[in-house]
């Protein structure tokens, strides 16, 4: 039934607009099976309006959507048991039980998980008989993730499954996509959590302003380039230190005291800068070797100015 | 995250499939009941109010009925109050909510369907209408009500009017903010209770006035029930005309205009 030699989801040249305002506007990308796809970005970016556009909810003004090789509006009746829905907010009802809910949305399936075991498994089995109303933000959009794969589905869509989840209910939910993934489900998530998308993505596609700024894996976005930071006294001789170094490193002091150097950082580097502080008779305190983190990118690609 | 049982082993590897379309729609509507029959509110509006209204007004000589059958004129106009409270305020009221903490939108993205969903709600509204019925024609007997007429007069003016009901209680919470609905269902609720022949008897109003009022869904459905099991006619023409063209209107309108999130 699936056509094949198909990505889970291929957007190419995507445009909803609302009004004069283009929410997004040209967006490309693929997501693969089996694997997890991170569409990271600021606030207003364009993430949700994409994947509601892949979930059938809105139709697009342009461009094209491929959904497991379906349109997600022509093929809704086929897509539906297929795909697995996490909205950013809501969906859940007020009345009913937690576990009531968990079991209608399961029984709505043909093979479904069986609903107490994925209850237990988030750490929601205290609260089945709770009435949605009464759960924590946090324990409802757990239950919210349950219901997105309790039908067993090939591809899950989650519009920021960790947003506002303690530290145990978030390690909870990265595990449950890991495992996802190793299962061979295809997972498209929206986060602005770089550690999330870092930690979680094989895939990252940074979306600002409704377009794709910059997209692969977190070490292809992230680079190979090291750096080395230290703090020491302040004031100390750089160009001295510059000179031991390699041609085409950099060195410099900022705030007094922190101590940021630049450059093919192997260990030699590091024992050129280490032996250049002991016969100065500096102890360098908090020495570490960082890569570039997928923030930085993030940063130096959508900006630092504020979003609304 | 305090879960004491050990975090199942659960096979996550895709097995994707719809449930066969009679176990998805009597699963929602098994969902729906659950949540309507706990829920105090809707009972108070569905169940409570109306047998109150016929053992107060059908025990005591509180209201003048113009007739010494008191409950024979009461039972009809209470049941058609059951059918709207049912179809029309508490499905634009429970509808309403579902639209605003966005269930409809949720449900819209599985197998169920929107199909589906308007089946199951509409399977629900009929379910607590037969419980309501039961429980209002077993007061009303036990007042000594003796009714007339042919059952399936009845059975076609209780659906012309849920149809008509569901209609209008649909296309009100399909436009409206959920709180809006909530006030305004509450509010038609109590307008028609009084306006439209439930208990207070049409025949207290002016001749212009009831003119008008008997143009209404509740008034039709009221006065065809007691032209029936009051009076013992057969397929009131009249009132089943008006609840059609309300039933048309109304379901058209609500199909037009729903908005699902």
């Amino acid at each position: 039934m699936t056509p094949p030699g198909n990505a889970a989801v291929e957007l190419d040249g995507l445009v909803k607009r609302y009004g004069s305002v283009a929410a997004v506007d040209g967006l490309s990308l693929r997501a693969e099976r089996g694997a997890v796809t991170a569409l990271l970005g600021p606030n207003g970016a364009g993430k949700t309006t994409a994947v509601e556009i892949c979930e059938g909810y809105r139709q697009p003004d342009g461009g094209t959507v491929r959904v497991l090789g379906f349109d997600p509006v022509r093929d809704a009746r086929l897509l539906r048991p297929r795909v697995g829905v996490m909205l950013q907010s809501g969906g859940v009802p007020a009345q009913a039980r937690a576990g009531e809910f968990l079991r209608l949305m399961a029984a709505l399936h043909a093979n479904p998980l069986p609903p107490a075991a994925l209850l237990a498994r988030l750490g929601l089995t205290e609260h089945a008989r709770t009435p949605c109303r009464r759960l924590s933000g946090g324990q409802r959009q757990r239950l919210s993730l349950a219901a997105a794969v309790v039908g067993r589905p090939e591809l899950v869509f989650l519009d920021e499954p960790t947003a506002g989840l303690d530290p145990q209910a978030r390690h909870a939910t990265w595990e449950l996509v890991a495992e996802l993934r190793a299962s061979g489900v295809a997972v498209v998530l929206t986060t602005h959590h770089m550690e999330e998308a870092e930690r979680l993505a094989d895939h990252v596609v940074i979306v600002d302003h409704g377009r794709v700024v910059a997209a692969g894996s977190p070490t292809e976005l992230t680079g190979a380039e090291r750096q080395l930071r230290f703090r020491a006294r302040a004031g100390l001789g750089l160009d001295e230190l510059l000179a031991a170094l390699p041609l085409g490193s950099a060195a410099k002091e900022s705030p007094a005291g922190h101590y940021l150097v630049e450059g093919d950082v192997q260990p030699e580097f590091l024992a050129t800068v280490t032996t250049w502080c002991a016969s100065h008779g500096v102890l360098t305190e908090d020495l570490r070797i960082e890569r570039r983190t997928l923030e930085d990118v993030f940063l130096e690609l959508t900006g630092r100015e504020l979003r609304s | 995250m305090t879960g004491s049982t050990e975090p199942a082993v659960l096979d996550l590897s895709p097995a994707p499939g719809a449930a066969p379309p009679l176990r998805k729609i009597t699963a929602q509507t098994g969902h729906e009941l659950r949540a309507l029959l706990r829920n105090g509110e809707q009972l108070l509006l569905t169940l409570i109010i109306p047998v109150l209204l016929l053992v107060l007004f059908g025990a005591t000589s509180l209201l003048d009925l113009g007739t010494d059958r008191r409950v024979d004129f009461l039972a009809p106009g209470v049941l058609a109050l059951a059918v709207m409270s049912t179809a029309f305020t508490g499905q634009a009221i429970g509808t309403g909510f579902e639209r605003r903490y966005g269930v409809l939108k949720r449900l819209g993205a599985t197998p169920l369907s929107r199909t589906g969903l308007i089946a199951a709600k509409t399977l629900t509204v009929l379910l607590v209408e037969v419980l309501q019925t039961l429980v209002i024609c077993g007061v009303a007997f036990g007042l000594g009500w003796r009714p007339q007429g042919d059952p399936l007069s009845v059975a076609l003016l209780l659906l012309l009017g849920t149809a008509a009901f569901s209609g209008l209680g649909l296309l009100m919470a399909g436009t409206l903010r959920a709180e809006a609905t909530l006030a305004a269902a509450n509010l038609v609720y109590l307008l028609l209770l009084a306006l439209g022949g439930v208990v207070f008897p049409l025949a207290r109003f002016p001749d212009g006035v009831r003119a008008v009022l008997e143009l209404l869904p509740i008034t039709a459905l009221s006065d065809g029930l007691r032209q029936v099991l009051q009076h013992g006619a057969a397929l009131p023409a009249g009132p089943l005309l008006v609840l059609a063209i309300w039933a048309v209107a109304g379901c058209a309108l609500a199909a037009r205009f729903f908005r699902w999130e």
